[in-house]
C-alpha cells in the first residue's frame, strides 16, 4: 500500500509556500501524466526533476546527488567493498 | 528511467548475494514491517537467494492487515447510513469484519467507491453535494499526510459534506511493542522505504539503542532488498546495532518535515486497536479537535467494539512474526484469496496472500 513511484516533472502550477491555490505538478513516467500535489514535497521541484509519488501526491523530491551515492555504495558493496559502506548517515 | 533503471540492473544481483554468503557468520532472524518489502522479496524470488540460516519474516506492515475488525464494522456502519457515500483504497473492499465486509455491504445497497487518491475522495464530495461522502483511511505514515491535506483543501474550500474516519496507524509505536516480546529474537530490521520518506531514518534510533537491533532502511527493488540485508549481516558480523539507510535516493536522517508537520497539525497521537497486536498506546492518529467537524467517527457517534478473531486464524500470530502462513490450519483450505478468511490473505500486500500466491503453500 505504500508502494511510490518516480516520475519526472514536466511542469509545475501553483507557488511554494502558498496554499491558497492549488499546488499541482504534471509528472510523467514511461508515457504516462499524471497530475499529482505538490502540499507535502519536501523540496519545491523544477520542471526534469524526479519526484516519489503516492496516492496522487509527490512525497519526496529525488537529489541526484543523494541517488548517485546509493548507487555508489550499491556497486562497492557488489564489488564487496568492505571500507566506508557502512550507509549513509547525515 | 532515470532513478530506476540503474536499480534494477540484474549484473548486481550475483555478486550482492555472493557477498551476503561471505558476511553471514551465524543464523539471523530478520524482520521486514512493510508490506511492499513482502511483495518485492516474494515476487523477485529474493527468498530463494537467501542463504541458508538467513530467516526472513513478515512483521505487521500492512495497513490493511493490521486494521482491527472493530474498524471494519465502523466503517461498515457508516457505509450503511442514509445518504453516505464511502470512498476506500481498493485493497479495503473485501477485509472481513465481524459481520461481512464492505464488499458484501456494497451488493446490499451501500454506495462504496474506490479510489487512488483522499483527494479524489473530495472531489466525490463536489460532485454529490447532497450526500455526505466519508473517506474510511487506513495507512501509516505514507498516506496519513496526503490524508491531512486533503482534510486543509477541504477546510479551505469550505466543503461541509466531506468527513474522514481515520483508522491510521504510525510505525514506531507498534515496533516498540513488537521487539517487547522475548519469542520474538529478531537479529535485524528491515524498516520501510516509504514510512521512513515521512519519518525519517532517524525514527529508528531508539529501537537501536533501546533493543539493540540493527535497523536499516530499504528501498523496493531487488538490490535495494539485497544491499540492506547485507549491511545488517555486516552489523551482526561486527557486533554493531545502528541504523543505516540503505535507500538514501527517497530517505534523508530527518524525514519530509512538510509532511512529518501537516500530519501533526491535522492528527494526534491516541491508542489504537491492532489486529493481532491488541491495543498499543499513542499509535493511531485521530483528527484533532479543530477539525472534528470532518470527523466521521465523531460525526456518525460511531463507537468501536472489541470483536473475536475468526475462528482458526493465525492472522494474529502471523502479524507478530510468531506463526508462518503454513502453520494455520485454515491457510489454503478454508482460506483463499477468493474466499478470504483473516486480513492477511485480503491485502495484495498481506504475509498469506504472497505465500499462496507465490506457491509456498506446503
Amino acid at each position: 500500500m505504500c508502494l511510490a513511484v518516480p516520475m519526472r516533472v514536466i511542469a509545475v502550477r501553483g507557488v511554494e509556500n502558498d496554499f491558497t491555490i492549488p499546488q499541482v505538478g504534471v509528472v510523467e513516467a514511461q508515457g504516462i501524466e499524471k497530475e499529482v500535489r505538490l502540499d507535502l514535497v519536501d523540496r519545491w521541484p523544477e520542471i526534469g526533476d524526479y519526484l516519489i509519488i503516492h496516492a496522487g501526491f509527490a512525497i519526496h523530491t529525488l537529489d541526484a546527488a543523494d541517488a548517485e551515492t546509493n548507487l555508489r555504495l550499491l556497486r562497492e558493496m557488489a564489488d564487496g567493498v568492505r571500507a566506508g559502506a557502512g550507509g549513509e548517515k547525515q | 528511467m532515470k532513478y530506476v533503471s540503474e536499480f534494477r540492473d540484474k549484473k548486481y544481483i550475483v555478486p550482492l548475494v555472493d557477498e551476503l554468503r561471505k558476511t553471514i557468520d551465524r543464523p539471523l532472524r530478520i524482520m521486514e514491517v512493510c508490506g511492499t518489502h513482502t511483495m518485492a522479496i516474494f515476487r523477485h524470488g529474493l527468498r530463494s537467494l537467501m542463504p541458508e540460516g538467513l530467516e526472513l519474516i513478515s512483521g505487521p506492515g500492512c495497513p490493511v492487515c493490521v486494521t482491527s475488525s472493530a474498524h471494519i464494522d465502523g466503517f461498515i456502519e457508516v457505509a450503511n447510513r442514509e445518504g453516505v457515500r464511502v470512498a476506500i483504497f481498493g485493497d479495503l473492499f473485501r477485509v472481513p469484519g465481524s459481520q461481512g465486509s464492505l464488499a458484501r455491504a456494497q451488493s446490499m445497497g451501500a454506495q462504496v467507491e474506490v479510489v487512488y487518491s483522499p483527494m479524489d475522495a473530495l472531489t466525490l464530495a463536489g460532485k454529490y453535494p447532497q450526500q455526505m461522502t466519508v473517506f474510511l483511511s487506513v495507512g501509516f505514515e505514507t498516506t496519513i499526510p496526503l490524508v491531512a491535506a486533503t482534510i486543509l483543501e477541504a477546510e479551505r474550500l469550505k466543503v461541509d459534506n466531506f468527513a474522514v474516519f481515520s483508522a491510521h496507524k504510525i510505525m514506531p509505536p507498534a515496533l516498540t511493542a513488537l521487539l517487547g516480546d522475548p519469542e520474538l529474537r529478531l537479529d535485524g530490521l528491515l524498516c520501510p522505504g516509504h514510512v521512513s520518506t515521512i519519518i525519517g531514518a532517524a525514527a529508528y534510533e531508539p529501537l537501536a539503542a533501546n533493543y539493540r537491533l540493527s535497523c536499516v532502511v530499504a528501498g523496493f527493488e531487488p538490490v535495494d532488498v539485497l544491499q540492506a540485508i547485507i549491511m545488517l549481516a555486516r552489523q551482526a558480523r561486527e557486533g554493531r546495532a545502528e541504523v543505516e539507510n540503505a535507500y538514501g535516493r527517497a530517505v534523508s536522517w530527518q524525514g519530509n518535515l512538510r509532511a512529518q508537520k501537516l500530519m501533526h497539525d491535522v492528527f494526534e497521537p491516541v491508542d489504537c486497536q491492532w489486529r493481532g497486536l491488541g491495543t498499543i498506546p499513542a499509535s493511531g492518529m485521530a483528527i484533532r479537535e479543530p477539525f472534528s467537524r470532518f470527523d466521521a467517527e465523531k460525526r456518525f457517534a460511531i463507537r468501536l467494539t472489541e470483536t473475536p478473531e475468526p475462528k482458526g486464524c493465525l492472522c494474529g500470530q502471523i502479524l507478530k512474526g510468531r506463526k508462518s502462513p503454513a502453520d494455520c490450519p485454515l491457510f489454503a483450505g478454508r482460506c483463499t484469496p477468493v474466499n478470504p478468511v483473516g486480513p492477511c490473505m485480503v491485502s495484495s500486500e498481506g504475509t498469506c496472500a504472497a505465500h499462496y500466491r507465490f506457491g509456498l503453500a506446503g
